[in-house]
């Protein structure tokens, strides 16, 4: 049960079960939906840039715990950053999850989903969010 | 009763153990496992008859042919066809239904004409006539299930009764319910309104005789990979009278009769519709998957699969976190059960069954159209088969039990 006691840690479901960054953003900048049409999850995105900065940003949708707490912990880290900034979290969670060697600290609770990499079949439960994010900024 | 302990013992791959665990396979409904029979029987071809088929003089490729046709010969009698030029091999059940919609279909059905579907169809028995329907300019009908999660047979004699019916493509048994349906009524109907019935039998076939002359369907399809044979084969049916009507799928080698430069004739059936070399490994592997399933007898498989339907339905009642989709008895309908449990997302509840070593599928099982229906983005589905014991559903249960210990 080690592996799922990973998967499922307490950080991840509370990402999942109460997100304060599932909501509808006012007048949102940009939003896009991100889906995984095997198996249904289902996101949409929501950014409030001020000029390259992501000031705000939010989900609602749809999916597994894996891909909703993984949205959730990305919107948390992308607020304030800029752009460039923020692709570049995103490529260093890509490599995390394709078991490279990154410095896991910039990715705050988004480094608990390290050990999806253990479960091959959840890999893309866990990137939608920030495929999606890499697609519009 | 079957023998499940003697029956387990032909399936070597039931003796793996995912993550340390022994493996319960409940995810027939996509595929089966291959009794050593088949998997051997694949090796042999290899070891002693391969030849290309139809082609050359020599003695292999006489030993190939005669395998081949071996194969269209048990097909035949397993569905109990009245001509072998009625069995054409394709690569599975998707391949034989986009086979009649892309020859039969673009040649006989028009503008303004009807094609009738369940709500319940898989996307191979939906995107093929969307694309019939968008090609040719005509419309589709979809008919829905009532209060016991069966078809509407009351609606669909309206459906069939509004007239300019060309076809009706229906599922003999759900993907994801399980229920069985009373083609022969459809098939009737459909017929007195002048409509043609195409029968998806991918889920049928691994567990009920099907007898196509006594059915009266023009067309039938399924697949091997479902009923213990190997993937890569699949059947499609076609009705005596309408082999002239049936136009070629693929052209090539194989399939004719003359090649001039300029235009070519046909080979009779079945070999028109059989372009390039077929897999005949896969053909020579379901004749020994035809004989394993008629050694159990498709009665009996029915039968245990019902049994172990009933006793997992009646220990899943009892949990009030499960909510179950489908007819609540396991009577006039297969080994398969569709559920979610509250508040957790079916990927979720199939990883730690995974981790319990016990193989189920979540998702939408090919069926978006019947999961907006039924108000869900995806299930959870177990499918029982020969090997399957009740010890096995038990655990299942227990597992689901532990599902909940992660979701509070």
């Amino acid at each position: 049960m080690s592996d799922l006691n990973q998967l499922y840690s307490e950080i991840i479901m509370e990402h999942y079960e109460n997100s304060p960054n599932r909501r509808e953003l006012e007048n949102p900048t940009i939003k896009e939906r991100g889906h995984n049409p095997l198996c249904g999850d289902d996101i949409t995105l929501e950014l409030k840039m001020n000029g390259d900065v992501i000031e705000d940003a939010s989900f609602v949708g749809h999916g597994c715990a894996i891909s909703q707490a993984s949205t959730s912990m990305m919107c948390d880290l992308i607020k304030g950053k800029n752009k460039k900034e923020a692709l570049k979290l995103v490529e260093k969670f890509i490599d995390m999850i394709h078991k490279k060697d990154v410095d896991l600290d910039e990715l705050g609770d988004a480094q608990v989903l390290q050990g999806v990499s253990d479960f091959p079949a959840r890999v893309k439960c866990a990137l939608l969010a920030w495929k999606t994010l890499e697609k519009i900024i | 009763m079957l023998d499940i302990l003697k029956i387990k013992d032909d399936f070597p791959i039931l003796k793996t153990s995912p993550h340390g665990k022994k493996l319960i396979y409940f995810d027939n409904a996509a595929t089966t496992q291959k009794p050593t029979q088949v998997v051997e029987a694949v090796a042999d071809y290899y070891k002693k008859y391969n030849a290309n088929v139809y082609r050359s003089p020599h003695y292999l490729s006489t030993l190939s042919t005669e395998s081949y046709e071996e194969a269209r010969e048990a097909v035949k009698r397993f569905i109990n066809a009245k001509t072998s030029e009625s069995i054409v091999f394709t690569r599975n059940a998707t391949e034989s239904i986009n086979f009649i919609a892309y020859t039969w279909g673009l040649k006989h059905i028009g503008e303004g004409d009807v094609i009738v579907l369940t709500i319940a169809e898989h996307h191979s028995n939906i995107l093929p006539w969307q694309m019939v329907a968008e090609k040719k300019g005509a419309k589709l009908k979809y008919v829905h299930l009532d209060e016991d999660s069966r078809l509407d047979l009351d609606e669909f004699k309206r459906t069939i009764s509004e007239g300019h019916v060309k076809l009706v493509a229906v599922q003999h048994a759900s993907n994801v319910l399980g229920i069985i349906n009373p083609v022969d009524e459809i098939i009737d109907l459909s017929h007195r309104n002048g409509a043609k019935v195409l029968i998806d039998g991918a889920q049928s076939i691994p567990n009920m005789k099907i007898d196509v002359e006594k059915l009266g369907c023009d067309f039938y399809a399924f697949s091997g990979h479902k009923m213990l044979g190997p993937m890569g084969i699949g059947v499609l049916y076609i009705k005596e009278d309408l082999l002239d009507d049936v136009p070629p799928f693929l052209s090539g080698g194989e399939m004719i009769d003359e090649v001039f430069e300029d235009h070519s004739t046909f080979a009779p059936s079945p070999l028109k519709f059989e372009a390039g070399t077929p897999n005949v490994e896969g053909a020579y592997g379901l004749i020994k998957a035809i004989e394993y399933i008629e050694g159990i007898g498709l009665d009996n498989i029915l039968k245990h699969e019902q049994e172990l339907t009933e006793y997992a339905l009646s220990k899943l009642v009892e949990i009030d976190y499960v909510k179950l989709y489908g007819p609540k008895n396991a009577e006039n309908r297969t080994g398969i059960i569709s559920f979610n449990v509250l508040n957790v997302h079916p990927h979720d509840v199939a990883t730690i069954l995974d981790q319990d070593g016990i193989a189920v599928r979540s998702g939408h099982h090919c069926c978006q159209p019947l999961m907006r229906y039924l108000g869900v983005p995806a299930t959870v589905r177990a499918s029982f088969y020969i090997y399957n014991d009740k010890s096995e559903v038990d655990a299942f249960v227990d597992g689901l039990k532990d599902v909940r210990k992660w979701f509070r």
